[in-house]
């Protein structure tokens, strides 16, 4: 059992379904989608086996696969998994095949369409399963391409510039973060994950590089910094942390939006990952020189990209900030998780529920943000791509179940109890709140703006006079319900019972904060 | 541990699942949505009358009134959250109350929304309600009290936007969701901070609960950074919630505009309970409110406490004031339930948890009639709602006049209805408070506005000239959707339909008798709720003070009452333009109270205005500040990048074969590298990436 390729078998799937995909050529479009459709659900079923098959008590890494590679560079293909890596495979698995539906309107070259989609789904597994730094980078970079490719071709009048803004912004990010890595390489010779965390956390890890490096003019601590922010970098432009945000609004609004799903979904996670998977464990005692910085930039980016939602009078707009926000708390609970080093008991179970907190938030905000623009997905093909708050008004008495079903997704967003968003907000305030008390305290402003901006969508689309021109507006279709009952259905399924998904990565959730005891 | 205490959770989860399959009917199928959630709540009804007898009989024989249980929600970290239910006395009561008036308004609702095409939706939302407010009073853990009460949120909202194409509706129910939410958020600070120090939200767990002695002492001997004992902190954030919740000042601002919702709405949710979930959040966590340092004796009150005190004094007085100045039927009852909200929690400062329940109680009754009384009027009236287009209706609707005429004599607190023992509980513990006599006088000058208002409402509307049919047909159309979305029958007054005035009849019994329950001389809410034994003993009625605290408001209540009938009764009203008799003696002052002294425009003009300023300024800072260092860089980068390509133009040619090479001599490469050459293999990588990104914008531009 253990023995079959899992990992690997997984994330060449979509890569396979690519190429069928564009072999199907653009003549039978509905043959095209289907055949994508049907990848992507094999994915999902083949992940949902693999989450059957994981123990949840188990240390470290599972379905390990260990290859070789380049000997001469010591490097190995190592994948595996541990509760994270799992988690973020489901997301993926879930966000992809959403993604398709939304894009199913799409006309213009449909195969490539769909190919680009499952190649970025493949990088997506590649790079959550990845336990070495060199083919995980390969991952995380080849990431790239399909997505400025399906926000440039298939996006609005704005695409270009916002793809190319997409790709330099994180393009510079990842060249950063490559400089550190080399650097660290070159010093440690290795790329494994594993041997690097434990290189840090023996204390060994920066004096080597520091040495190595022999940067004279800057002290070690320094020299530690600027290799630090370099991975830094590449990460908080992914998330992205305030001010390394700019090319996300516009990006999110001029993609289409099966694509802005699958970059709100599951992309905006690698970053967190990273964060998580990398930075956490490696540079832990710079994040804590600099805690101070990093705490009221989280604060800022809670805060700030609320306020900026509530500015905007495009949806997807809107909803691009919100996702800001929505990722701000997990940065505000990582922050607040490196506070304190050492073994206090009541610290380390604070530190335990801002880390369940993180892992709940990014599933659950990947969840409902694809909903959310899934739902932007369905009213502009109704309404021939109008997306503007102004636009609208009352539509609640033509389209009453969209409105509904709508309405619970935005109570997500809110973090409303009883839907999914509330306990990983919980667990986040809960965690930090002791922590980082004045940090936390400021960052429940987040909290009550994006009411105001999420109560602001529901009275000016779907409360008021109904407009003349929407009179006629087509209530959601037998197949559109259908196809949203699942997903509904997991926002109720997670907001009433957390523990399906606390009780796959609370073992790795402590782990991870117990990590990080000394450095 | 009992059936009923195993299965209390029944009571909530009942409305809910109607609620849910309701939500899942077709439009059309009101029969079943109507029948599904009044049957769930005549059911819940009894499930909890079950219960308030279970406890009574266990004051019987003697045993802990206090019954929880509680489960394992989910696993973090090496602890689990644990969620629970409690039965005690306060459960108990609140249950009984919350089931029985919403039982009787679910009813009258039918009749009432009989018309509206949403009917189903209603009884969905209401459904909803009554689940979560129910939730809200079992539960025995902090956190899932606050789930039930963002949910008692949600509904409200849902209920006053319920004509949602009104815009003014709909930016009703926004605000209420959004000045409630500005008071959640302290309260969820508050409660991740008493998670913090004590370790768990459930209240009762066998001694480790947060309200126990053994926490208590733990949060007292607790001090933070800015001097405050954790205890004061964690009670005063939590206070918040219920400031927020109970329309008290300074966010009482929702509840006037939460009229904008049906009646039957304004009676159990903005009247009855929800608005009272506050009062009963203050009761249920009052261990921790009344928490304070020092000798423990009845002569000091918490800081917290002294907070709710003023806070409930201030909203008693400025509900009160504003009340005498409005035209609309409903708006005077908000503005009376803001005052009477303050009354309940300056009860609770003053007097403890028995006092403020207590009015809680008899409030819940004779304003959820008052309310319900008004909808019929206002349904009889084909949805007029102002007072001065009213008059004469106390021939055409008689029933609906005498249950008025009760319901408001017991909020004046007339001698021998219930709030004239509820009342009167508050103001002579109010007499007694050691620390101040201010809010004594406070609550008895509101108490003679109280008596003012509502008799110059009673004359207003049901004696004088009828001055409805003097309005011409097209003002009545005009505003037939305020209320009763259809207008239908003629535009006489008329008495409405038995489905409504039965309720009416059986809520105003209980307005009428209710305080026989927690009288002096027999004080058995009292001892119900405080565990205290009871006797009948009338001498108490000559002790401590309580006759002459009793005589003075009787009197003022009388003083009210003739104020009233001298400026209001005296001469019958005759038109529906005539100034206002009280009114016209202090013109300026008339028309501050009529706008609740521009409290909306003072809001306006400061936080909405600060919140606009901080947005767009947000935004701002993202398109040029953020956006513009980005681009400066961008700038300088590709301009270096061009300089290199340019440069390189025949490196590249040329050196792609030198590139060819250098891979079959990667040995020799990588020996440089680990030799130490760093600078070369980082030269080597960012030239590559930067080719790349150039041939990248290159292909782009095709």
């Amino acid at each position: 059992m253990m023995t079959f390729p899992w990992i690997s078998s997984l994330t060449a799937l979509p890569l396979i379904g690519a190429l069928v995909v564009l072999a199907l050529g653009s003549k039978n479009k509905a043959l095209v989608r289907w055949t994508a459709l049907a990848f992507s659900l094999v994915a999902l079923i083949l992940t949902l086996a693999i989450w059957h098959n994981f123990n949840t008590q188990a240390d470290g890494f599972q379905f390990q696969e260990l290859r070789s590679w380049i000997p001469a560079l010591n490097v190995e293909y190592r994948v595996g998994i541990d509760g994270l890596g799992l988690l973020m495979l489901l997301l993926t698995s879930i966000v992809i095949p959403i993604g398709m539906l939304a894009s199913w309107q799409i006309e213009k070259r449909v195969p490539l369409y769909f190919a680009l989609v499952l190649v970025l789904q493949s990088c997506l597994f590649g790079t959550f399963t990845a336990l070495n730094f060199f083919h995980w980078f390969i991952f995380w970079e080849l990431g790239l391409i399909p997505a400025f490719f399906l926000v440039k071709l298939w996006g609005g009048s704005g695409s270009s510039k916002a793809a190319m803004q997409f790709l330099v912004y994180t393009m510079v990010g990842s060249i950063a973060m490559l400089m550190s890595f080399l650097a660290i390489f070159l010093a440690s010779g290795t790329f494994d994950f594993t041997e690097l965390a434990n290189l840090a956390q023996s204390g060994q890890l920066m004096p080597a590089v520091v040495a190595k490096l022999g940067w004279h003019l800057l002290t070690p601590e320094h020299a530690a910094m600027v290799i630090f922010f370099g991975a830094f970098l590449g990460f908080a432009v992914k998330v992205p942390l305030i001010p390394f945000h700019t090319w996300l609004p516009s990006t999110y609004a001029e993609a289409p939006s099966g694509t802005t799903i699958i970059l709100t979904g599951a992309m905006s996670k690698m970053g967190l990952y990273g964060f998580l998977r990398i930075l956490l464990p490696l540079f832990g005692a710079e994040m804590q020189r600099v805690l101070t910085l990093l705490l009221w930039l989280a604060v800022a980016t809670v805060v700030l990209s609320a306020y900026a939602a509530l500015a905007q009078k495009d949806l997807k707009r809107i909803f691009a900030y919100s996702s800001i926000n929505h990722l701000g708390y997990c940065l505000l609970a990582l922050f607040a998780i490196v506070k304190f080093t050492g073994g206090d008991a009541a610290l380390t179970s604070q530190k335990f529920a801002a880390m369940n907190g993180v892992f709940l938030q990014m599933f659950n905000h990947g969840l409902t943000a694809a909903i959310l623009f899934w739902f932007i997905a369905m009213l502009e093909k109704r309404t021939g791509g109008l997306r503007g708050l102004n636009d609208f008004g009352g539509l609640r008495k033509v389209i009453p179940v969209f409105t509904g079903l709508m309405g619970i997704a935005l109570f997500s967003s809110l973090g409303l109890p009883g839907l999914n968003g509330f306990v990983g907000e919980f667990l986040i305030f809960k965690g930090s709140f002791p922590l980082v008390t004045w940090a936390t305290s400021l960052s429940v402003i987040g909290l009550l703006i994006t009411a105001v901006f999420i109560l602001g969508i529901l009275q000016r689309v779907f409360y008021g006079p109904l407009g003349e021109k929407w009179a006629h507006l087509p209530d959601l279709t037998l197949g559109e319900r259908l196809t949203l009952v699942p997903a509904i259905g997991l926002m109720f399924a997670l907001g009433l019972y957390p523990q399906l998904i606390l009780g796959v990565v609370n073992h790795t959730a402590i782990q991870m904060a117990l990590h990080l005891r000394n450095f | 541990m009992t059936w009923i205490v195993r299965n209390l959770w029944l009571i909530p989860v009942l409305p809910l699942l109607a609620a849910g399959i309701s939500a899942l009917a077709k439009q059309k199928s009101r029969a079943l949505a109507a029948s599904l959630a009044i049957g769930s709540m005549a059911c819940s009804f009894i499930l909890s009358a079950w219960a308030f007898a279970y406890v009574l009989s266990l004051r019987g024989s003697g045993e802990l009134t206090q019954q929880v249980f509680n489960f394992r929600w989910f696993q973090f970290g090496n602890e689990g959250l644990s969620l629970g239910w409690v039965l005690n006395p306060l459960t108990a009561v609140m249950l009984v109350m919350v089931t029985f008036v919403g039982l009787l308004i679910f009813i009258f609702s039918v009749g009432y929304m009989e018309h509206d095409e949403n009917f189903t939706r209603f009884f969905c939302f209401l459904a909803l309600f009554a689940g979560a407010m129910l939730g809200v009073i079992i539960a025995n853990s902090l956190l899932l009290l606050f789930m039930c009460w963002e949910i008692v949120g949600l509904t409200s909202y849902l209920l006053i936007g319920f004509w949602y194409s009104k815009p003014s509706a709909a930016a009703a129910s926004k605000k209420a969701f959004i000045t409630t939410r500005i008071g959640d958020l302290p309260f969820f600070l508050g409660i991740v901070w008493l998670y913090a120090q004590s370790g768990t939200l459930l209240f009762y767990n066998n001694g480790t609960g947060c309200l126990e002695p053994a926490s208590i002492a733990h949060l007292l001997g607790q001090t933070t950074s800015i001097g405050v004992c954790a205890a004061t902190g964690i009670a005063l954030l939590i206070f918040c919630g219920a400031i927020g919740k109970s329309g008290q000042f300074p966010l009482h601002v929702w509840l006037p505009d939460a009229m904008e919702g049906p009646t039957p709405v304004s009676a159990l949710i903005h009247a009855a309970t929800m608005v009272a979930a506050g009062v009963f959040l203050v009761a249920r966590v009052y261990p921790l409110m009344s928490a304070h340092n020092g000798i423990q004796s009845t002569l000091t009150t918490s800081t917290a406490l002294q907070v709710v005190t003023w806070i409930g004094a201030i909203t008693a007085l400025y509900g009160a004031i504003i009340a005498v100045a409005q035209y609309d039927i409903k708006r005077i009852l908000a503005y009376s339930t803001i005052s009477q909200l303050g009354y309940m929690m300056m009860g609770l400062g003053v007097g403890g948890v028995s006092v403020g329940m207590f009015h809680l109680i008899t409030h819940a009754f004779f304003k959820s009639l008052l309310f319900l009384g008004a909808g019929s009027v206002i349904h009889g009236c084909s949805g007029e709602q102002d007072i001065r287009r009213m008059g004469g209706l106390w021939k055409p609707m008689r029933i609906t006049f005498v249950t008025y005429a009760v319901a408001m004599l017991a909020l004046c607190g007339f001698p021998l209805f219930s709030g004239f023992w509820s009342k009167d509980e508050i103001l002579h513990a109010a007499h007694h408070w050691n620390i101040s006599q201010a809010p004594y006088y406070m609550g008895a000058f509101a108490a003679l506005l109280t008596a003012f208002y509502m008799s110059r409402q009673v004359f207003y509307v049901f004696f004088g000239k009828p001055r409805l049919a003097e309005e011409s047909d097209d003002h009545a159309h005009s505003h037939a959707p305020t209320d009763t979305v259809e207008h239908h029958g003629p535009s006489t007054p008329h008495e409405s339909p038995a489905v409504m005035t039965i309720p009416l009849m059986i809520l105003s019994a209980f307005a009428l008798l209710l305080g026989f329950f927690g009288t002096p001389a027999w004080p058995w809410f009292q001892s119900f709720l405080d565990g205290t034994p009871l006797a009948l003993n009338f001498g108490a009625f000559s002790e401590g003070g309580i006759l002459p605290v009793m005589l003075t408001s009787s009197v003022i209540v009388l003083l009210g009452l003739g104020l009233g009938w001298w400026f209001y009764g005296r001469r019958p009203i005759e038109s529906a333009e005539a100034p206002d008799n009280f009114g016209k003696l202090l013109p300026p002052i008339f028309t501050l109270l009529g706008h609740a002294f521009y409290m909306d425009a003072l809001y306006g003009a400061t936080i909405i205005k600060l919140n606009t300023q901080l947005s767009k300024i947000s935004d701002w800072l993202d398109r040029w500040v953020w956006n513009g260092a980005v681009k400066t860089v961008t700038q300088i980068v590709f301009g270096l990048a061009h300089l290199d390509n340019f440069l390189d133009t025949h490196v590249v040619n040329s050196g792609f074969d030198e590139g060819c090479e250098s891979v079959s001599r990667s040995g020799h490469i990588l020996s440089r590298l680990q030799g130490g050459r760093v600078q070369g293999y980082l030269k080597i990588i960012a030239g590559a990436l930067i080719v790349f990104t150039i041939l990248l914008l290159w292909k782009a531009k095709i």
